[in-house]
């Protein structure tokens, strides 16, 4: 319990550090769209591969499930847009970019921090958490809420393309049903829990790596880290939003 | 300038450095030397900052870098160059970008001043043509001279050298020797190096510091050190049959 709130308490510096004054805008604009690239642009397709079939699956659970002459079949694109917009595109798809991004930043600072390239950084006056850091948060930040739309959409064609493909519903219905009382503050929610976790998987992950020590067994055990502790802050904070932002 | 006074560092109750007051002199190549585990790097990376020593001061010149809150000492560390053991270039980075990178956070040079110095600094420890490479693609002797080009490009007043041997075959470690000692005299630089590489003492020492479990045991030049009667130095200089031998013929 001591080890947890130290640390909660070392992540908290950390992150004093990391919105501290960077030294100069122009380097951290270019490398804010480097990142973008690396954790973003390359996220693409593994979140339209799973958004495309988990848009599927729904679409057809949905439709074996609601199989009934008193439930309107519209009812099929209603539950797979609600269920897409409300957790999996934001929620499922920030555990799976928990996964991907996650490890991928924990090893590579953690990589930097074994191989003395932070010490390197701190030597020349470099901020180094921020110079890291900043980067990759405002990357995310402002890239996976695109990211959580993104995969909205291809959910969505993934059940109507079931749909047209199966023929288990009409696809004039599925299209009703995605209208069907239609909420865009739901779009604002899902919008929000994808910068949020963005947040939280980029900075956790970032503080597993930029506190790494030993050799390259600890950067293996930062990264697994880095990917639990999201996971589960991600679930806590999942809980926490839906409370505050009752759609 | 460089001045250590009385510092001493303890890790998890465990006293690596202990008291030690030590003097490294600007314009020569000063030497650390002591077995793995005396202190030598950690003595290092207190000179430079990376660790808060207990007790004690150092001073840059004349300015107490101990005294100094966390945004002075970066005015300081603009002036600090130093070379890891691994090299520690950034691996995402081309040779010319980690060579670049100290000018572009700290300098206001147009892109053609430092195209100029980035050049400058790679000629001069002959990496001409290199300057696209990653450091995957690099040999170790390479990435030893990328890493002292890095070192130079803001003009250091102050150079640390951590190993800068460690994994090269003896030709290349001469070069690199020789190249520090180089720009040592040519910027007038105070150029401290931790190593435990003999031919690098017998070479470049011109102040030689003997560190044994955390004390300063020995310090002198490289013609002392064929005279020294201090056992712990003997054996640890003169370790093997060949250097003992080596030794009394000098003798």
């Amino acid at each position: 319990m001591i080890k947890l709130f130290e640390n909660i308490g070392r992540y908290f510096q950390l992150l004093g550090k990391v919105f501290s004054r960077p030294e100069k805008m122009g380097i951290y604009i270019r490398r804010v769209s480097f990142e973008i690239e690396a954790l973003g642009f390359n996220s693409i397709s593994l979140t339209a591969i799973i958004s495309a079939f988990i848009g599927a699956v729904v679409a057809l659970q949905m439709a074996i499930t609601l199989e009934s002459p008193f439930i309107p079949q519209f009812m099929i694109g209603y539950a797979t847009r609600e269920v897409m917009v409300l957790e999996f595109s934001s929620t499922v798809v920030a555990l799976i970019l928990a996964g991907k991004v996650g490890s991928n930043i924990a090893s590579e600072i953690g990589t930097m921090r074994i191989t003395e390239q932070i010490d390197a950084l701190e030597i020349m006056g470099v901020n180094s958490a921020s110079y890291l850091i900043l980067p990759k948060i405002i990357a995310t930040v402002v890239f996976f809420p695109i990211l959580t739309l993104f995969s909205i959409i291809v959910g969505i064609v993934g059940g109507y393309a079931i749909a047209f493909l199966t023929g288990i519903m009409l696809t004039g219905d599925y299209i009703e049903g995605l209208f069907y009382c239609f909420e865009p503050f739901s779009f604002t929610y899902a919008l929000v829990k994808g910068a949020v976790f963005a947040f939280i998987i980029t900075s956790i992950s970032a503080y597993c790596g930029y506190y790494a020590k030993g050799n390259s067994l600890e950067v293996g055990r930062a990264s697994t880290m880095a990917v639990v502790a999201s996971s589960v802050t991600i679930m806590i904070f999942d809980l926490i939003l839906t409370q505050i932002m009752r759609v | 300038m460089i001045r250590a006074d009385h510092i001493s560092k303890t890790f998890e109750g465990r006293k690596v450095l202990d008291d030690i007051t030590i003097e490294f002199e600007t314009g020569k190549t000063n030497l650390i030397i002591g077995r793995s585990g005396s202190g030598k790097t950690v003595l290092l990376k207190s000179l430079v900052g990376l660790h808060d020593v207990d007790t004690g001061r150092i001073f840059y010149d004349d300015v107490c870098y101990t005294d100094l809150k966390f945004k002075e000492r970066k005015r300081i560390r603009k002036d600090i160059g130093m070379i890891f053991q691994g090299g520690a270039l950034l691996d995402s980075s081309t040779v010319r970008e980690n060579v670049r990178l100290p000018l572009d956070l700290f300098t206001e040079f147009s892109d053609a001043e430092k195209r100029e110095r980035v050049d400058f600094c790679l000629e001069r420890v002959r990496l001409v043509g290199a300057d696209h490479l990653y450091p995957s693609e690099l040999s170790g002797g390479m990435i030893k001279r990328v890493a002292i080009a890095r070192a130079i490009v803001l003009n250091p007043r102050y150079l640390f050298c951590d190993e800068p041997n460690s994994g090269l075959d003896p030709q290349t470690s001469v070069v690199i020797d020789n190249l520090i000692q180089d720009i040592t005299k040519e910027f007038n630089i105070t150029t401290i190096i931790n190593t435990h590489d003999m031919n690098s003492v017998m070479e470049i020492g011109e102040k030689i510091v003997y560190i044994h479990e955390g004390h300063k045991w020995w310090e002198g030049t490289k013609d002392d050190i064929l005279q020294a009667e201090n056992p712990e130095l003997n054996d640890f200089v003169f370790a093997s049959a060949m250097a003992k031998r080596a030794k009394s013929v000098t003798k």
